[in-house]
């Protein structure tokens, strides 16, 4: 896995997004289990206290759920999975619109773009 | 119960004032960064924790006692320069540490050292300065104390050394310890610090933790201390 922080966010809320990233994305499928808090944050780099407050939070998610002898596991809830997903593309939207609006684009504007993007990617390679 | 309490703790030496009127309330299973420039008290307020310096006025309480021999024995105290007798071999330093301390815990400091591949029969003096800096923080954090006192333990290392001894700080975390690291690189181990001090003059100007920072001031805690500090 890998962890970037930025800066000037709480580091427990920047594992949250990470973490759910994984999940999304497959990294960490339904039922995985999760490395011990102390290893994960050995490999973050980070405090275990901090690792502990992200995963007690995805915990009352519902994205994760402890088996009190065997550790922490990802959930097999296809509903929660599938608004979290749903909470991190309106994300990624929301940011989206925020960024284009700071350059000036309308929300006419900002559609409009993504619609070309999708039809024509090929031509929006860097340069 | 708080694990290290200052109460207006001053520290003059002749007409220099190191620490003025410091009050602080450090809790266990915590680690927590004491940042400041050169100059600004750190090493002052370490060594009066570690009973090295006596406070000019007020008062330490480390678990509720004074100051003590008792207290001594549960603190372990890295210092900011080479401390050990460097004409000794790393198993000998090792030895000599399970002699005075009873909570050194040998197998953990071995275990340490093949990680790193260092030669324990080598003298002391002849590692590196980032060797010599390694061994003499797996030493320190291989005692199982209440207390830990790191003053600069990644001034002088290279990036994968600073790493390293990162790594080797939270794998040692305790829940029951307190980790007191000072340093003037915050950025090297912010995201290992549960809170930060800012230390300027001798007096704390901020004591918080570090997410509530993040979040109050928008910025990295290394990008804030930097406003702060500014020269």
């Amino acid at each position: 896995m890998k962890w970037d922080f930025k800066n000037g966010i709480p580091i427990y809320l920047q594992i949250i997004s990470i973490l759910k990233m994984q999940i999304a994305g497959g990294g960490l499928p339904p039922g995985s289990q999760i490395q011990p808090v102390r290893d994960l944050a050995m490999e973050a780099g980070v405090n275990p206290n901090t690792m502990q407050r992200a995963l007690t939070q995805l915990e009352q998610e519902g994205l994760l759920y402890t088996q009190r002898t065997s550790g922490r596991f990802v959930t097999e809830d296809e509903e929660v999975l599938r608004e979290m997903r749903k909470s991190l593309s309106e994300q990624y939207v929301r940011e989206l619109f925020e960024s284009l609006s700071k350059i000036g684009m309308d929300k006419n504007e900002i559609i409009e773009a993504v619609r070309s993007y999708q039809e024509e990617p090929a031509v929006k390679k860097e340069g | 119960m708080a694990a290290i309490v200052c109460n207006n703790l001053t520290k003059r030496y002749g007409k220099t004032t190191a620490l003025q009127n410091v009050n602080l309330s450090l809790e266990p299973g915590r680690i927590i960064g004491l940042a400041g420039p050169n100059g600004s008290g750190k090493t002052t307020l370490i060594k009066l924790i570690q009973r090295m310096l006596v406070p000019t006025q007020g008062q330490i309480m480390i678990n509720g006692s004074e100051p003590s021999p008792e207290t001594k024995a549960h603190i372990a105290y890295l210092p900011d320069r080479d401390f050990l007798p460097d004409w000794m071999k790393v198993c000998a330093l090792m030895d000599l540490y399970g002699k005075y301390y009873g909570d050194f815990d040998r197998a953990s400091a071995e275990q340490m050292l093949a990680n790193l591949a260092i030669d324990t029969t080598q003298t002391f003096k002849k590692l590196s300065k980032g060797t010599r800096e390694k061994v003499q923080l797996i030493l320190t954090m291989s005692r199982k104390a209440e207390v830990y006192l790191l003053d600069e333990p990644i001034a002088g290392v290279d990036p994968a050394a600073r790493d390293y001894i990162i790594r080797t700080i939270i794998s040692n975390y305790n829940p029951e310890a307190l980790v007191l690291i000072s340093t003037h690189l915050i950025a090297d181990i912010e995201a290992v610090l549960d809170e930060v001090i800012f230390l300027k003059q001798g007096q704390i100007v901020l004591h918080e933790n570090t997410d509530d920072l993040r979040t109050r001031v928008n910025m990295s805690v290394d990008e804030y201390f930097r406003e702060v500090f500014k020269c």
